[in-house]
């Protein structure tokens, strides 16, 4: 394999609510921050991940190219998924030898609409879909089940979003929300409003450099020892919802959790966390989301790329040595991609 | 409870719609269940290894193989393997009332179903049901004009494990010479008891007897209507003469007698009244009397001092 490194991230601070901008315009400032860092103003590769829906409009992905400018014409694509995956079309693009470094990005705004009814939108048009079913009850419906599995107290979630959301009041990007209520009502039981992530505008971007170029643009890259991602049948009543055996997998393709001191995980809801220190055999000796998490902001289609990000810039910032970040889609974690990063350059 | 999602109060200004809806195919497998449900029955497919899927798809997702084309008979009724509740219903769901989601596994069938389970009716937020619960059994409730969609079955609904029996028969009662005699008085705003010529025991109200000593009884004595508690209960389940729960009924001994009646008590919290508690008969207005004990509303606190214990308890 051929040695890829994030060597630089970016995000913008995340509003809990409409500031007035365009898609384009929360993205802009991120791109141009980016190549102020690295001092590259033409990347070999560029792709992006984004969902239509949100804004309502075909085709609102590309008019976010202007924000990268795009003339004389560039390399580039694009996922209507999480970001993550676009991060993970980059790596393999850089594996092919072709280009040497690669820019990602994702934006997300879910202030203009109800999100968990424009994610019906994204499930099997036969049997679910029509059913009016939103993601929120979809998420409801795995809490139930592994609460129940693992005779969980409800009461654990709520400590799992209580430590989001103080982690993301130390995070200058995240939200800033308060301690969960003693007495919220069900959003849709057993979910609490706290357990649900948060209405999020922003964006964010990444650098994936191979090489020595990585060595160039980074003092301390941080190098992708494995990437992979896995999926699971899309009908919920297929699936056992109390295991996430997709994140299993990826995990272990990717390398595997041993020697992790961060995992950034794409939880955006409390239960997810528990089902994936399961998958992942995380310790209690490691450090789940200090960021804060999606629990304390969640960008969509960008928050899985803020995972790799967040996980990353412990590495460039020497605070940790190996770290995995986690990013999810579709409905109850039905298809996940593990990427483990490290501040030794391995062959993957 | 507001939706933690919805943004904004403002109104919309942008809707994205497909006019008339998306023309889709459904293909055979799909099409064969859609095509079976629209005649009110519910198949599954089976795969190569001998599992039945449900709602049938066209590969087996453990292997990837093609189903075969055997569809198998499941159900009608299922088991709930994983449910959420849905206080707030949003516009897009498909009951406007608390209801729950719920995977559920026909029985025949090795995979479930995602579908709307209506427990009946509630309040907006209301609480999930403790009857819900995994591992209910639960039926289709079927649409009467269907289409060969999933929406062909309207919703789930428990299987039946209770009826509501109706249960009524009419009678022309006569209460009795002693009791007529009771009620002659309180029509005149008095309470009329016995005494016994062998204890010496008031009893009211009366029954021309003495239920101690099982002798006729006949002097009349008028008593106050005021007398103590002695002992109560709080009632949760509405009753025609006290439609407010939570409501408290009492045996109240009356002053001068010598056995207790039974009455309801209020003008009180429930949770505050108490054994040894005073209490006075609250009259309706007195052009409301008739020959009935609904003439007495109920009992209400004196404020006086409660009596002590010692002083009840040969009346409890």
């Amino acid at each position: 394999m051929r040695p890829v490194a994030v060597v630089a991230f970016a995000q913008t601070r995340h509003t809990g609510e409409d500031a007035g901008l365009s898609e384009t315009e929360l993205l802009a400032p991120v791109i141009t921050e980016i190549k102020r860092r690295t001092g590259v103003t033409r990347f070999g590769f560029t792709c992006s991940g984004s969902n239509d829906y949100l804004v309502g409009a075909p085709f609102s992905f590309v008019s976010a190219l202007d924000a990268v400018g795009a003339w004389p014409p560039i390399s580039e694509s694009h996922v209507e998924m999480d970001a993550a995956w676009a991060l993970y079309e980059a790596w393999v693009k850089l594996q092919h030898g072709e280009v040497d470094t690669a820019l990602v990005y994702g934006f997300g705004k879910t202030s203009q609409a109800a999100y968990p009814e424009v994610f019906t939108q994204s499930l099997d048009p036969y049997y679910l879909a029509p059913l009016g079913v939103d993601q929120v009850s979809l998420a409801a419906l795995q809490a139930r089940a592994y609460l129940e599995h693992t005779r969980t107290d409800e009461r654990r979630l709520r400590e799992i979003a209580a430590k989001a959301r103080a982690d993301g009041r130390a995070n200058p990007s995240a939200l800033h929300l308060d301690d969960p209520g003693d007495d919220d009502g069900y959003e849709v039981a057993p979910l609490r409003p706290h357990d649900v992530a948060p209405v999020t505008d922003g964006a964010a971007a990444i650098v994936l450099a191979a090489g020595d170029k990585a060595r160039e643009l980074a003092e301390r890259p941080a190098w992708i020892t494995g990437i992979d991602h896995r999926g699971e049948p899309h009908q919920p009543g297929f699936r056992d919802l109390t295991s996430s055996p997709s994140t299993r997998l990826a995990a272990a393709k990717a390398g595997g959790a041993d020697g992790v001191e961060v995992a950034e995980l794409h939880t955006q809801f409390s239960h997810e966390e528990l089902i994936l220190r399961d998958a992942l055999d995380l310790g209690d000796g490691v450090a789940v989301n200090p960021s804060g998490g999606p629990l304390a902001a969640n960008p969509v289609m960008a928050t899985g790329l803020i995972r790799i990000g967040e996980a990353a810039a412990r590495i460039s910032g020497g605070t940790a040595g190996r770290v995995l970040a986690h990013a999810t889609s579709g409905p109850c974690l039905q298809q996940n991609l593990v990427c483990v990063m490290s501040g030794e350059q391995s062959d993957g | 409870m507001p939706s933690s999602d919805v943004p904004s109060s403002e109104p919309t200004n942008h809707v994205l719609e497909f006019p008339g809806g998306y023309t889709r195919s459904v293909g055979p497998v799909i099409g064969r269940f859609l095509s079976e449900l629209r005649d009110g029955r519910l198949k599954g497919v089976r795969t190569r290894t001998g599992r039945v899927l449900f709602p049938p798809v066209e590969y087996d997702p453990d292997t990837g193989d093609d189903v075969t084309d055997e569809f198998v008979d499941v159900g009608p009724v299922g088991t709930v393997t994983s449910w959420s509740w849905v206080p707030n219903p949003r516009k897009t769901h498909p009951l406007d009332r608390p209801f729950a989601w719920a995977l559920i596994r026909p029985d025949g069938a090795d995979t479930a179903l995602l579908h709307a389970l209506d427990l009946g009716v509630f309040e907006l937020g209301a609480k999930p049901p403790r009857r819900l619960k995994t591992g209910m059994r639960v039926r289709p409730r079927w649409r009467a004009e269907r289409v060969g969609g999933i929406g062909d079955i309207e919703c789930f609904q428990p299987e039946v494990t209770m009826i509501n029996a109706p249960s009524r028969l009419e009678y022309r009662l006569q209460g009795g010479r002693a009791l007529d005699r009771f009620l002659e008085g309180v029509e005149q705003g008095k309470i009329l008891g016995h005494r016994c010529d062998v204890c010496g025991q008031v009893i009211v109200p009366m029954k021309g007897l003495c239920p101690k000593d099982g002798v006729p009884t006949s002097e009349e004595v008028e008593l106050p209507d005021t007398g103590t508690v002695t002992t109560f209960a709080v009632n949760n389940l509405p009753d025609p003469r006290a439609p407010e729960v939570p409501f408290v009924s009492a045996y109240i001994l009356l002053d001068g007698a010598g056995l207790t009646m039974l009455a309801l008590v209020a003008g009180i919290p429930a949770d505050q009244v108490r054994m040894g508690m005073r209490v006075r008969a609250a009259w309706r207005p007195r052009e409301e009397w008739t020959r009935s004990m609904a003439n007495i509303r109920w009992f209400e606190p004196t404020g006086e001092p409660d009596v002590p214990f010692d002083e009840i308890k040969d009346h409890i």
